[in-house]
């Protein structure tokens, strides 16, 4: 409780352009005002057919909701700030950028390849050093999904460089 | 109808017929539990191996693959927070938390009691009702659909905690506007789709699940790797297996599964609507009736919360098949696929069907509660040892999370670009999760959004614009006016709280 406090003291402390609660509000009310600029570009349906509201109309209100929820919420984070979260571990940026392996692998080698790699690094980065257990499930688990997958429901997965071998 | 009932049960306790119900559960069990194949996929597979059985017992097996498929989906809800079928997503809301706890075994328990009698009540809601339901479900106009999915988004005040009404709030409007990207189904004009055509389509719901839970609560999981209260949680994992269900849940559960499978069938009744939409209107309703005292625990585990969407998604599947059988309607996309199996068999669905094929249409009835015997005598001794997930090691059970969403999304749209879609969410929503915006609304919103949408301009544009559709019609008005009702019943409960 007391940490929690000192916390919230400290976000307190920061200038406002600092605190999570103006960043995170100025990332959606910019995204916001993005997409509703967005908006105006979409489509019109001739006034003649148009008996209802615009396409544009329902997402253009739902924007406008939207940024001025996020200035109610942030005018009421101002009088309470939100709970300041501990600094975020390593192994939460470092899966996050499994992700981008995964997309990199998955675009330019095989997507099996990919959710392999994705395993074996996330199990690495969760502090599975042996490699037995890594094998385990990085090869031998999509192995047996793939060949389940691919037998006896017989979907077909993308063509790359361990699926070619397969598929061939 | 005793001749028919009779009919159906010779046809269903058949050896094969059970066989194949007994085979139908299991299978779909299996698959429900695999995110992104749903009963759908599993009944599509099931289509080619039916056309060598005479259609009684095709259709038997595929009744049996939907319901273990919808339970299955369950399961994987409750275990990972990652459901494996959509009508399971409200599940997760307390059956999570509850495994988290180490309740998992009672969660499934209670998940496995509460299906059956959701079945149970339904089968005999349809044996008596069927006809003159289908005659109500065709009654159903837009702006009554538009007004069901407004008393639909009253449910969000389930998921907002003490001074989080906002965020839940805002959490809405982020789902329903994530249902309006994608083509326009009134007019076809496309909505930030940014030019690619992948998006044309829309987003879909299984996409945005797997994204918000499944993979944001692995995320998630890593924050929480060094919390404190989590190792008490470790600690409870030795009473996974516990499947004792208590007096006071079982006095709990005769309450809500009454109430919960009468939504979840005339829900599954209305074509279009089906067993998610069930789920989440009954966990809405189930939270308006409670206690005070209750009502505080929903969302972290509470017993009413998980059986009303487990009774009501129940129902609803034997609800969806009211319209197909009497009017040869699907009532859902897995009765759709059901009813091309049916014309594939030769037999055309509608009022008739029960004077030409009595032998189907009976024996597809009596085979849903037969199926619902089968399932829960299948699944109850095997919920201590599936309840063991949960003790798998984070370092393999994250990674599996990962792999088996990245997978069922491919295999549902075999389409790169809606992983890297699911990617992209799960990472902004474990940031919102960050800074406690909670992610069931948005799910409500985006379940509910694309049809309100589409039943609001429709009833505008059938009206000429005015709004009087929202008290024209009676059955409109009723919905409308209990909707209220509900929203000033939470606001004088607040206020009386606060003074």
């Amino acid at each position: 409780m007391k940490n929690v406090q000192k916390q919230k003291r400290a976000n307190k402390s920061l200038p406002f352009f600092f605190r999570d609660e103006f960043k995170v509000s100025l990332v959606i009310i910019l995204t916001s005002i993005a997409l509703l600029i967005t908006t105006f570009t979409f489509d019109i349906v001739p006034p003649i057919l148009n008996r209802g509201i615009q396409p544009a109309t329902f997402p253009k209100a739902l924007l406008v909701l939207i940024i001025v929820m996020t200035l109610l919420i942030y005018y009421l984070a101002t009088k309470n700030p939100w709970k300041v979260e501990k600094k975020l571990p390593r192994s939460f940026f470092l899966t996050l950028s499994s992700f981008v392996i995964f997309v990199v692998v998955s675009k330019t080698l095989d997507f099996f390849l990919a959710i392999s790699a994705l395993s074996i690094f996330v199990s690495y980065c969760w502090g599975e050093k042996r490699l037995f257990y890594l094998l385990l499930v990085g090869i031998i688990f999509p192995i047996i999904v793939f060949i389940f997958f691919e037998t006896i429901l017989g979907l077909r997965f993308p063509p790359g460089i361990i699926t070619n071998i397969y598929y061939s | 109808m005793i001749e028919g009932i009779l009919i159906g049960l010779t046809t269903a306790l058949t050896f094969q017929n059970i066989l194949m119900v007994m085979v139908g559960c299991f299978f779909g069990t299996i698959i429900g539990m695999l995110p992104g194949l749903g009963p759908m996929t599993a009944i599509a597979l099931m289509i080619p191996i039916t056309y060598g059985f005479d259609p009684a017992t095709g259709l038997i097996l595929m009744a049996g693959v939907y319901y273990g498929a919808v339970f299955g989906g369950s399961t994987s809800s409750i275990l990972l927070n990652a459901p494996g079928v959509p009508g399971t997503v409200a599940t997760s809301f307390d059956g999570y938390p509850m495994a988290q706890q180490g309740k998992a075994g009672k969660a499934l328990a209670i998940a496995a009691w509460s299906s059956f009698a959701g079945g149970t009540l339904s089968a005999i809601y349809l044996l008596f009702m069927a006809p003159s339901l289908s005659k109500v479900s065709l009654s159903f106009r837009s702006p009554d659909y538009f007004a069901l999915m407004i008393l639909g988004l009253t449910a969000i005040a389930a998921f907002s905690s003490k001074g989080q009404f906002l965020k839940a709030m805002m959490m809405v409007v982020l789902g329903l506007m994530l249902a309006s990207v994608g083509q326009d189904s009134l007019s076809d004009i496309t909505r930030f789709t940014f030019n690619n055509m992948n998006l044309t389509d829309g987003i879909s719901f299984v996409l945005v699940v797997m994204a918000t839970f499944a993979m944001s609560e692995a995320l998630t999981i890593i924050l929480k790797r060094n919390d404190p209260t989590d190792a008490a949680k470790q600690v409870s994992l030795t009473e996974l297996g516990s499947i004792r269900i208590n007096k006071e849940e079982r006095t709990k559960m005769y309450k809500t599964i009454p109430r919960s499978s009468v939504i979840g069938f005339l829900i599954g009744v209305l074509p279009g609507a089906g067993a998610t939409i069930a789920s989440f209107l009954a966990y809405g309703m189930e939270r308006n009736v409670v206690s005070d005292e209750e009502k505080e625990k929903f969302g972290k585990g509470s017993v009413n919360g998980l059986s009303a969407p487990e009774t009501a998604n129940n129902a609803a599947c034997s609800g969806s098949f009211v319209p197909m059988l009497t009017l040869g309607i699907p009532g859902s996309g897995t009765t759709a696929v059901m009813l091309g199996a049916l014309l594939g068999f030769g037999v055309q669905p509608g009022p008739r069907l029960y004077m030409t094929n009595p032998e189907i249409f009976w024996s597809i009835i009596m085979s849903m509660y037969i199926g619902m015997v089968i399932l829960l005598i299948l699944n109850l001794p095997l919920i201590p040892y599936i309840a063991r997930i949960l003790a798998v090691p984070k370092n393999y059970l994250i990674p599996l999370i990962l792999f088996f969403s990245v997978t069922g999304i491919y295999v549902m749209s075999f389409n790169n670009f809606d992983i890297y879609l699911m990617i992209g969410i799960a990472v902004v929503a474990t940031f919102l999760r960050l800074y406690d915006f909670p992610m069931p609304p948005l799910i409500l919103a985006f379940v509910l959004g694309g049809l309100m949408e589409e039943n609001l301009r429709r009833s505008l544009l059938l009206s000429n614009g005015s709004w009087e559709f929202l008290w024209d019609r009676t059955l409109t008005a009723c919905i409308l006016a209990t909707t209220i009702l509900i929203v000033i019943w939470h606001i004088y409960k607040t206020f009386k709280k606060k003074n």
